[in-house]
């Protein structure tokens, strides 16, 4: 049947105060919806930075390991040991270690994350780092993460002055600082873990943290000679190392970090609610305005079937109102979520990036929304009954 | 049946409720109508008027008996069927019943979405139903800013756009005054007329029996008496 009078957009567009409510409703749900997502892509994308920028084609850990935050060392043999394995180029140790950082202006302590590479090998694909190498071959200079959050002060600032910037680093539960310079800056952003970070010649961590040893690293940075098959050798050293480390291909080590965030941290799952209850919100708004759509024109929509319309006409005008309000909600929402968007990501730091992916998300959760109180008020017009009107 | 005959009841009979609680709200009804007539129902409420125009208009399913309406048979016909009916067959409701945020031409208009008319074409059948019913100047009107006359003359509009060989009118008159009430038969006698519609009118205002070419009385579901003006 054609449709010659939109019966769906006059409805709702004749009630212009109650339609603005519902939009305005259906906006809000929307926007929910985007910070939500939007957060929660911020985690994993900052959680897992350091493993996407990290060299390498292999990474080991030990088999203890939960997540960058919480390190865990194994012995540092273990990365000898691949390195005589066909189809290998070169094998690179990474040392991580928590530690404090003295604010230089006010002498407040905040935990900072430090990484330790050996200067022989840029471990990042991150250019400044590469650019610095030099720098973290002096002993006590470091490479300090011009992203982090400002709580570690002026650091930037005075480095751009061209003062020398010396700052104290603290083991984490000691109370005697070690003194570096601040050579180089570089790009890497904090995440919900981890407020900063500082890459430093390794041999500048074992100072700081007396009781480690170059024998224990962290990370195991494993580089394949061009061509070699990754997957087949992933699961050959898999085969061969003793059980207490794990290989992983980029992919996997970046899954197993989200995993941690997504599945062990209670922030995953508030996340997930968080969506979960916007949606409801949303589902119950809508569900609102289409039933008492429904409900104020009983009579009328009785006629329509004595008339000779079916079910079907008044179904389809439902649910074309559904589809308008989510669409119409949509917009509204979509731009104040890109304001959004960029009051968060400055006031935090954190990746809270738009993307096409959410765009899509929120679109088809507004739309499935909308549907759904569509599907709860339909019963409401069942009961119009052409025969109760005579 | 001969080809005159719009509606035609043999035996007709209209129970409700279930097994032990069944009554029934018609018996034996036998009546006929032909093209172009007037006929007027009367009979005290809860006779059963009501339950006939709803079966006749084919708003409920016929239980036992014959119902034949425009040449096709209603009894055993699916819901389908029914609607399809239904399409041929104009309304008219004690209260107007329009859809209130359409104009009156777009409330007039929606019966003929049924008919698969051209928008076009459907617009200026609107409007020149509109002005049939005197409403010529109010055709981009919303029905709250019309009177109950006024309302009531666009639900004829909309009943007799589409030319039903067969208008159902239940109490068109009840929430009129007696002027508006006049002029409403009135339009709806003369349209009927001109249209060669036949209409089955249920009412209990003395003022407008004499429109009708016959005048039927029922009373406890059955159909007593048969008056010929």
């Amino acid at each position: 049947m054609l449709l010659k009078i939109p019966l769906a957009w006059l409805q709702l567009a004749r009630q212009k105060i109650r339609f603005i409510v519902a939009l305005a409703g259906i906006a809000f749900v929307v926007i929910l919806m985007f910070m939500q997502l939007g957060f929660q892509d911020a985690l994993y994308e900052s959680a897992t930075q350091v493993h996407q920028k990290l060299k390498g084609d292999l990474f080991i850990i030990s088999s203890q390991y939960k997540s960058l935050t919480s390190q865990q060392s194994f012995p540092r043999s273990r990365l000898y040991q691949v390195l005589g394995f066909e189809g290998v180029e070169s094998v690179s140790p990474l040392y991580v270690q928590f530690s404090k950082f003295k604010n230089p202006q006010n002498g407040e302590k905040n935990p900072i994350y430090v990484l330790g590479i050996d200067p022989a090998f840029p471990a990042f694909d991150i250019p400044e780092v590469t650019q610095n190498l030099d720098v973290l071959k002096f002993p006590n200079r470091v490479l300090f993460d011009q992203a982090s959050r400002p709580e570690f002060g002026p650091v930037v600032e005075n480095f751009h002055h061209n003062e020398p910037v010396s700052v104290e680093i603290f083991p984490y539960n000691g109370t005697v600082g070690y003194q570096v310079n601040v050579g180089g800056l570089f790009t890497l952003g904090p995440s919900f873990g981890v407020d900063g970070n500082l890459i430093v010649n390794y041999a500048t961590i074992l100072r700081i943290f007396q009781d480690r040893t170059p024998e224990k690293i962290d990370i195991g940075l494993v580089t394949l000679q061009p061509g070699t098959d990754v997957k087949r050798m992933q699961a050959a050293l898999t085969e061969i190392l003793p059980n207490d480390v794990k290989v992983f291909t980029r992919r996997d080590y970046i899954n197993f970090e989200k995993d941690y965030w997504s599945v062990r941290t209670p922030i995953g799952f508030v996340f997930s609610l968080m969506v979960f209850m916007g949606f409801v919100v949303g589902v119950v708004v809508v569900y609102q305005i289409l039933y008492s759509n429904i409900s104020n024109h009983l009579m009328e929509y009785a006629t329509l079937k004595a008339m000779g319309f079916k079910n079907k006409y008044l179904l389809d005008v439902v649910f074309q109102q559904a589809l308008l309000l989510a669409v119409l909600g949509y917009i509204p929402g979509l731009i104040i979520s890109y304001g959004l968007y960029d009051v968060a990501s400055n006031a935090t730091q954190l990746p809270v990036i738009m993307s096409p992916n959410k765009l899509l998300a929120v679109l088809i959760s507004a739309t499935l929304m909308c549907f759904t109180s569509g599907f709860f008020s339909i019963g409401k017009l069942r009961s119009a009954d052409p025969a109760d009107i005579f | 049946m001969n080809e005159k005959t719009i509606v035609h009841i043999k035996n007709l009979n209209h129970y409700f409720g279930g097994k032990s609680l069944r009554s029934q709200v018609l018996s034996d009804i036998n009546l006929e109508i032909k093209a172009g007539e007037v006929i007027i129902m009367t009979g005290p409420s809860g006779s059963g008027k009501s339950t006939l125009l709803t079966l006749i208009g084919g708003l409920r399913s016929v239980q036992e008996g014959s119902l034949k309406v425009l040449g096709w048979e209603l009894y055993g016909a699916s819901d389908e069927k029914l609607v399809q009916v239904r399409r041929h067959i104009g309304f008219i409701f004690q209260s107007h019943n329009l859809l209130e945020f359409l104009t009156a031409r777009q409330n007039v208009q929606m019966a003929l979405e049924l008919h698969n008319e051209p928008d076009r074409i459907a617009k200026v059948k609107a409007e020149e139903m509109l002005h049939a019913v005197k409403l010529g100047n109010r055709i981009n009107y919303y029905p709250s800013d019309l009177s109950g006359g006024q309302k009531q003359r666009v639900a004829i509009a909309r009943a007799l756009v589409s030319q039903p060989k067969l208008v159902l009118a239940d109490e068109p008159t009840a929430a009129l005054d007696s002027k508006s009430g006049r002029d409403v038969v009135d339009l709806m006698q003369q349209l009927a007329k001109e249209q060669g519609c036949a209409i089955l009118m249920v009412t209990h205002d003395n003022r407008i029996l004499d429109v009708a070419d016959r005048t039927i009385y029922m009373e406890d579901g059955r159909l007593f008496k048969e008056v010929v003006l």
